[in-house]
Order: structure tokens, then sequence, then C-alpha cells
């Protein structure tokens, strides 16, 4: 099987990797890193559930193949504290209790992010229209439309 | 709050107060623990070969090529598997009549439905075990498939099992007053409907996963799973794979979605078991998003007729059902494919007063994949088709939809009450949670915009539906009929040496908040800061005896467990501080972990009791043996279920040119007893709903007339998004049953068994002026526009 170097810095460490041609990013950061934060549940780009941060733009783990990420920075949920407004994001979905069982949680705070650094409004309709690329059995969305909203609300700064 | 005064609610407490989960902190910070997360030390991957036919003979399976790729280290046909299982069948002695074929986990000579395991590939990962699956070759023999419910009941109908006469898998019949008297009165408007309720699937966003740890040594097996019932699950591997069931261990930790899907027993997730077994090193099975369409179970797939009869003042004459719905080849093992037909039967009409009832259910085996429990079963087809009938009756004698409720709802005075089909009702509130709704939706100005509206064109419905939840269930439900089901739960709670309660409970979390709302239970009866309070649920080497949770049962079973341990353990604490403070127990009380007196007196902090208990036994005289844990289990008696009520309204607006329904705004008003958490009472019904309205209007498992699943796909399955689901408006009735100390009922299912009820008759409500109207789940556009081509 055809394998290639890669190099990649996630969650602020740089990793050096030999890797699988046809592996894809999310398992290469699930099964190589160990970083199982974030989770596939389609494969197809469609649920969204493992949405990560690469070069700044939210990505599908499951579009991408790991030597497409040679040389990107790349942010996991397990980095996503290391910044305030990763922080008050989590902060915010855990006083909203914006998610159940937690498997969608990754993505949908990677998009949360994204739609906030981008100086998206504490509009709820555009907020929903935002998030309407990540799918969460669980809650509803109501109470993630909450969380955004609040951070957004109060402010806080990438 | 409508209950009298209770020792919950005194200030401090923590039942009834919206407490943060633990769990949502950990999830955050992708902290989860998930079945794919675990990576054990030689373990190997399992990948299935799925039946690629609806209805075959298997002449030949081609395993060499397979077999031969680097990285295989084994490939197993269905014969090698099913030879170290017990076939099971999937029936239950209180569904008299039920039959289905024995089952085994993979086909073997025949194929009964498309997605059916036919060969299992472990490989050293899963894509090699993808790539193996590729080279395996299978010679098909096509047999007649027979497809829809109508289609396995024709006369000249193939018949899928030959071991059977036909393909009926069980008939129930219900008469209760005289129906046909009662609809045939000249003072009767009657209102016939047929309804149709496509297919639809959980749609867990993690799939189905299982990890299995076999030890030869010990003959233990360890069986990780993603699932609900880890008690269940140790019982049925015990028995089918003759292993005692003491050496089965089966844990469940975070569990991503579940809904009811992962609940039963699948033929993959056995195979991984023996593949475990077979090759004893560890095995992981992770359902990929294609094989969760076709392998987990299904649910709805109903035709049913109605009637309804309406004298001139509004009162329900009469009303009459007959149902029929497609399992599948086989009733899933073990809770049985007969239960959903069997709580539509039970339940339509149930919130309303009836004294003639006639209902009929067909329960029919058929070449689609298999069709069980998910979320609210039963529920959203049997209040819509009576909450549908009835609002379109109501149309024919020009009554609002409102007051016809009103002059039908079982009056709150009205308890204990007996339906016609032999449910016990109590301590329900359909009247108030009606007239709460009314006023929460503001109803008039509703309905006053909804006028000025069509004169402009634009088309907009109101839907209501009164409703009840099953949820609390005895022994009645499933362990009278002879399944592994526990319908009791235990909890343990300990006392550590530091002062800190220790929690374990059979009942099981997958993100609805299990462990916040035991630990409150547990802080609260008991005295300490709920941080201090520890939960372990999903281990049956850790947790006492119990059925897990679903059927809306983990707050109202597992949680009066909690309380009664948690109670029993403060006694029990009380006793020995007794002793060493020299005084009566009636004199102390456990206050945030310290042991005050009458005067509210610190006396001993519960830290430095345990170091005494634990450490310096010598400072207790020598009668006093102090046991620091206590367990208690609990089941329901006396009632063989606890409804709930609850009363939901939708507004929706039809697009007339593309058949589109925007759902607009959504009210729910419900009664689950005592709520220990509103926030995550708050949640569950908010995510219940969209469930609803997504069957509603969304989802549905589309097969061909050869019996190929056609949209296996997230992107061809549609769920509901955050762009299309409204805010949905939540009030709380509470009335605590009488069933139990804490007086919770359940509410995890409400939303979805009431959400399409209210969703159908809005948009008929809409489709109204237009002489059109539609009663077949989901409301696609497609349909909506050929209903409005037919008006």
């Amino acid at each position: 099987m055809s394998k290639r170097e890669i190099e990649v810095c996630v969650n602020g460490e740089t990793v050096q990797a030999n890797v699988p041609v046809r592996i894809n990013l999310v398992d290469f950061l699930r099964e190589h890193l160990g970083l199982t934060g974030s989770h596939v549940g389609c494969e197809q780009g469609v649920c969204g559930a493992c949405t990560i941060d690469v070069d700044g733009v939210a990505m599908r783990g499951c579009l991408m193949l790991a030597v497409q990420a040679d040389g990107a920075t790349i942010t996991t949920i397990e980095g996503v504290s290391n910044k305030p407004l990763g922080r008050a994001v989590q902060r915010a979905f855990v006083e909203h209790n914006a998610l159940q069982c937690g498997f969608c949680t990754p993505g949908m705070i990677a998009s949360s992010i994204e739609y906030i650094e981008q100086g998206g409004l504490s509009d709820r309709a555009a907020i929903r229209a935002h998030l309407s690329g990540n799918y969460c059995r669980c809650t509803g969305y109501q109470a993630i439309v909450d969380a955004v909203a609040s951070v957004i609300d109060e402010g806080v700064q990438a | 709050m409508t209950g009298p005064l209770h020792r919950f609610d005194q200030p401090n407490s923590y039942i009834g107060r919206s407490v943060e989960r633990a769990d949502a902190s950990r999830l955050v910070e992708g902290e989860g623990a998930y079945v794919d997360d675990l990576n054990l030390p030689r373990m190997v991957h399992a990948a299935f070969v799925r039946s690629q036919r609806a209805h075959a003979k298997i002449n030949n399976i081609s395993l060499e090529q397979a077999k031969a790729l680097p990285g295989v280290v084994a490939v197993f046909s269905g014969g090698d598997i099913n030879a170290q299982v017990q076939p099971y069948v999937g029936v239950l002695t209180h569904l008299q009549g039920l039959r289905s074929p024995p089952q085994l986990p993979m086909a073997d000579e025949v194929t009964c439905w498309q997605g059916e395991p036919v060969v299992m590939v472990v490989a050293q990962s899963r894509a090699i075990a993808e790539d193996a699956c590729e080279l395996v070759r299978i010679d098909y023999e096509p047999l007649q498939s027979v497809v829809s419910a109508e289609q396995a009941i024709e006369s000249n109908a193939t018949v899928i099992h030959p071991s059977l006469d036909s393909n009926v898998a069980w008939l129930r019949e219900i008469e209760s007053g005289d129906i046909d008297a009662a609809l045939s009165g000249d003072d009767v408007t009657t209102v016939e409907r047929t309804f149709l309720f496509g297919r639809h699937t959980g749609v867990t966003v993690e799939p189905r996963s299982t990890v299995v740890e076999y030890s030869r040594s010990d003959n233990t097996l360890v069986f990780h799973y993603s699932g609900q019932a880890p008690h269940m699950m140790q019982a049925i591997l015990a028995k089918h794979l003759d292993m005692p069931e003491e050496n089965i261990r089966v844990v469940a930790r975070d569990v991503g979605g579940s809904f009811g899907i992962k609940i039963h027993t699948y033929g993959d997730e056995f195979a991984t078991a023996v593949a475990a077994k077979l090759l004893r090193r560890p095995v992981k099975f992770v359902a990929d998003r294609l094989e969760s369409f076709i392998s987990d179970i299904h649910a709805r797939d109903h035709r049913i007729r109605g009637r309804v009869g309406l004298d001139r003042e509004g009162r329900i004459v009469g009303l009459e059902i007959d149902d029929l719905t497609g399992i599948g080849p086989y009733s899933m093992y073990p809770r049985t494919s007969a239960i959903e037909c069997n709580q539509i039967l039970n339940l339509t009409g149930a919130p309303y007063v009836i004294e003639n009832y006639r209902a009929k259910g067909t329960v029919v085996f058929q070449n689609k994949n298999m069709m069980c429990q998910y979320r609210a079963v039963g529920h959203p087809v049997a209040m819509a088709v009576c909450d549908s009938l009835l609002e379109e009756a109501a149309a024919q004698i020009d009554m609002d939809v409102v007051e016809v409720r009103r002059r039908n709802l079982i009056a709150d005075t009205a308890y204990p009450v007996t339906s016609a089909t032999g449910m016990k009702f109590a301590d329900l509130s359909h009247q108030k949670s009606l007239e709460r709704l009314v006023e929460l939706m503001n109803y008039d100005q509703l309905r006053t915009e909804q006028a000025a509206l069509r004169e402009r064109g634009v088309y907009r419905g109101i839907g209501l539906v009164s409703m009840v939840e099953v949820t609390n269930p005895s022994p009645m439900f499933y362990g009278v009929g002879g399944a592994p089901i526990s319908a009791q739960d235990g909890a343990t709670v300990r006392l550590d040496a530091a002062g800190a309660l220790h929690v374990a409970c059979s009942i099981t979390e997958s993100g609805q908040g299990t462990h916040t709302i035991l630990a409150q239970i547990a802080a609260e009866v008991f005295g300490v800061d709920i941080a201090r309070v520890k939960v372990t649920t999903g281990d049956t080497s850790q947790v006492p005896y119990g059925g897990g949770t679903w059927a809306s049962r983990g707050a109202g079973i597992g949680g009066e467990s909690v309380l009664l341990a948690a109670s029993a353990l403060k006694t029990q604490v009380l006793e020995v501080a007794a002793s060493i403070l020299q005084t009566t127990p009636d004199t102390l009380r456990i206050e945030r972990g310290t042991i005050v007196n009458d005067a509210g007196e610190e006396k001993i902090t519960l830290d430095e009791l345990g170091r005494i208990v634990y450490y310096r036994g010598n400072e207790l005289p020598a009668d006093v043996n102090p046991e620091l844990i206590a367990t208690r289990h609990y089941r329901v008696t006396d009632y063989p279920f606890v409804f709930t009520n609850g009363a939901m309204a939708a507004s929706v607006e039809v697009d007339i040119e593309t058949g589109m329904v925007s759902v607009l705004d959504f009210w729910v008003v419900e009664d689950c007893g005592r709520v220990i958490n509103p926030r995550l009472v708050d949640e569950q019904i908010r995510g219940g709903v969209v469930q609803g309205i997504g069957g509603a209007l969304y989802e549905e498992c589309l097969y061909d007339d050869t019996g190929q699943y056609l949209n296996a796909t997230m992107a061809d399955y549609l769920v509901p998004m955050a762009a299309e689901m409204p805010d949905i408006h939540i009030a709380h009735i509470e009335t605590p049953t009488c069933t139990s100390t804490l007086g919770a009922k359940g509410a995890g299912e409400a939303g979805t068994g009431g959400a399409p009820a209210a969703i159908l008759n809005a948009v008929n409500d809409a489709l109204r002026p237009l002489n059109a109207s539609i009663f077949q789940m989901p409301m696609t556009p497609e349909r909506v526009l050929s209903a409005l081509r037919e008006a």
C-alpha cells in the first residue's frame, strides 16, 4: 500500500507521520494520533461530526485525505480550549445544555467557532443556516442556537 | 405544580433545579469514550458482506481471494458463525399467537432482506476488511420477494418462511361496546380515512458499535457496546453463546445517541462476539452509515383505516381502526416486532372518553429490513390517526378543534380511569394541559392571523394533538412474556472515606442526563453537595441488576431506586453518627456533608465519620457494625404503565406552488409528573419533537418493488437540520405519579409521539380551504402537490 511522509501541526504540536495515501484526515487523527474527539458519522461529508479547523477553515475530516493536510495547521476539539473563543463556546454549550450524547458536538463546536470568527450576527435564523451542515439527533438544535447567540452577545473575541 | 406541597419543594434542593451536566463539560472537551475510541492490544476489525438481494437462495460463496489478501485474519461464512450460536426467536407469550421462525446471526442458505450479513471478514484494519469484502463472490439465485405489507397478505403471495403457512406474524382484535350501532346513529357524523406511515429509522450519529474481548483461560467475554440495556445483552449473549451469564460483562460507556435503535439483538454484533471467541483476540465492529440504514431497525410502516363518529354536540360516539404493518422477515429479538402494532391498538383514542371502540391489527413478514421499537413506539401513529380523524370530523360539523377536544377529553377529576382497551390511567391532566396550550400559543390571535393571511393567498395551518405517553413500564411490558428484560432497577449508594457519595445504578446514559438527575436525587435525599456525588452506570460488573434506559423509564424507575438507596444509607449513617456522638439518630440530620443536631449545630462531617469507620474502627463500640453502603431496587406495581399526557400544537405554512411545508412554530404542554431537572426535560421534549417532525415531513426508508433500499445515505435520507426547525415553546403541568415517592414519570418520547399528529393536522388545516388533504407521512413536497392536484 502506497504511503507518504507528512508533517502537520495539530493543536500546537508538530507531528511527522508516514501515512497510507488513502487514509482520510479524520481517520489519521483518530487512529494514528489518538485524537478520538473528532467523530465519524457518515464518511461522506453530510453529518458534520468530523468537522475540524484546517488552516482557519472548518473542514470535513472525512472528505480530506491526510496527505492533503501535509503542512497544514489543524485544531481539533482537543485543542479548542487553547483560545478564549473556544473556551467560551465550550462553556456556553454546557450552560445551555447544547449537547446530549455529545457525538456531533466536536463538529458542531468547530462550525460554531467558524461562524463567530467570521463575524456572524446573533441572529437565530442566520445561526441556524450556518449550522445546517451539522446534524444533531438529540437536541432539536434550539439550545445550540442559544449557546452560539450567547457567545456573540457577550462579545467574546477570538 | 398541582400536587400537594412536598419535601422536595424546600429551598436549596437539587430536585427541580436545572443543574448542569458534568458529562457535558467532559464531552465538549472531546473526552467522550465511545466504543470506536477503544483501541485494544491485538485488536482486529470486522466488516460484513451483506446480501444484495431482498430474497434469494445462496448457491455458492467463494472466499478464497478474500482470505488471500494480506492483512486478512479470518473470513467466516454465515454457517461458520451460526454454528456457534443457539437460534433465537422473537416472540412474547403475552402477545398471544405471535410467531416468528428461529433466527441466526447471518444468512446461510437463504437471505431474507437486502442488508442481511452473509460473510464476515476480520482483518488488521477496517479498510483491509472492506477490501477483502470486495473479493468475496456470492452466487445468488433470486427468489420472489414480498415487499409491501399489502402484497404479503395477498392470497397468492409467496410465503417467505416455508415453515409457516402464510406471511402473517400476528393478529389482534379488540372490541369494546357496540361500534356498529354507535356509528350508525341518525345524528352521527362519521369520517373515514386511510393513513399511510412510511418507514423511518433512528439515524443515531454514532453508528452501532461493538468491541468484544474473549479470554479462553477463564472463558470470559467482555462486550463493549453502544447500547441501552447491558443486563439484557448479558443474558442474551450467555444464552445464545452457551456461556455462564456471570462470565459475560457488558459495558456501555458514552453512547452517541440511541433512541431505541441500540436495544435489540443484531446479527453482526453476535457475529463479532463469535469471532472474538474463535480468534481469541479483541474484535471491533463499527457499522458504517450504509450498514446503519440497511441493518439498524426501522420503525412505523403502517397502513391504517380509521373511522370516527361524532354526535351533534361533537362527542365521540365510537372509533375504529384497522392496522396493517410490515415488520421485515423476522420478529426482532427479544422485544418482538409486534409491540408497535399492539401499542397502536391500545393507545389510539386514549386521551378521550370513548365507549365504543374496535381495533384490528395485522402484522406481516416481508423482505425488508426488520422493524422494531424506536422512540415513541406506536404513539406517533396512534395519536395521528385519532387526532386527525377528530379534527376532520370537527370540520364536518363546523366545530373548532379546541372545542371538540374540550368536549371529549377525559376529565382531570375522573382518575383513575380504565380505557376501552383496558389501559389504566391515573394522575393525568388533559384538560389543564389543553387550556395551558391555548394560552401559551395565543390560539385566538393565531386563528385571526391565519384568516387574514388566507385572504392574501398565504396558506397557514394550525394543528393540535392531545396525547398520552407510556412510561415507567412494569413487568407487564416484556418480562411477563418471557423476555430477559428487567422492569426493575437497582441502585447502590456508598459513602467513601472522604465523605463523598458513589452511586451505581442499572439505568444507562446516552445524553439525556441520567447521571445528572441521579446525582441530584442522591445529593438531595442524602444531604451532600452534588459535586461530591459520582455516578456509575452501564457496566454489568459494577451496577446492580436492572433494565437500563428505554420506554422513558430512567428517571421514574432508576431515579426512585436511587432515592430509596440514598434514603436507606442516610438512616444507616445517622445510626453510626448517633453512636459516635452518643445520642439518638432521630436528633440528627445531614446537611451539605455535615451531620447536624436538632439545634442546627454542626457535630461531625461525613469525611470525619468516614475516617472513623474505615480507619479507626477501634473508636466505635464493638456492637456497632457500620454499613456505609445501601442497595435498593424499585419496580412499578399496581399499574402496568405510568402514563403521562401532553398537548401540543404546530403552526405551519404550505407553499402551494412547491408543496413545501415550513414549520413556523411549535408549542408543547407536558405533564411528566415531578420534573427533576427542568432544562433536561425541556431538551428531551425539544429533541423528541424534532424527531417527530422528521417523521412527519422528511424521513422515509424507501424501497423499490424488488426490495432494494433506495436512499441509504444521509444525503438521500433527509433528517431535520437546524435551518428547517423552529424554536419550540414548552410549559409544564406537574401531576406527580402516585406510584412512587419521587413522583417522576418519563419524558423521553412525548415529543416524538405527539409532534407528527400536530403537524399532520396543521398541514390539513392549511389545505382545507383548497379542498385538499393528505394522510400520508412523510408529507413530502411531492405528496403535498399531488394532494393539491387531486383537490
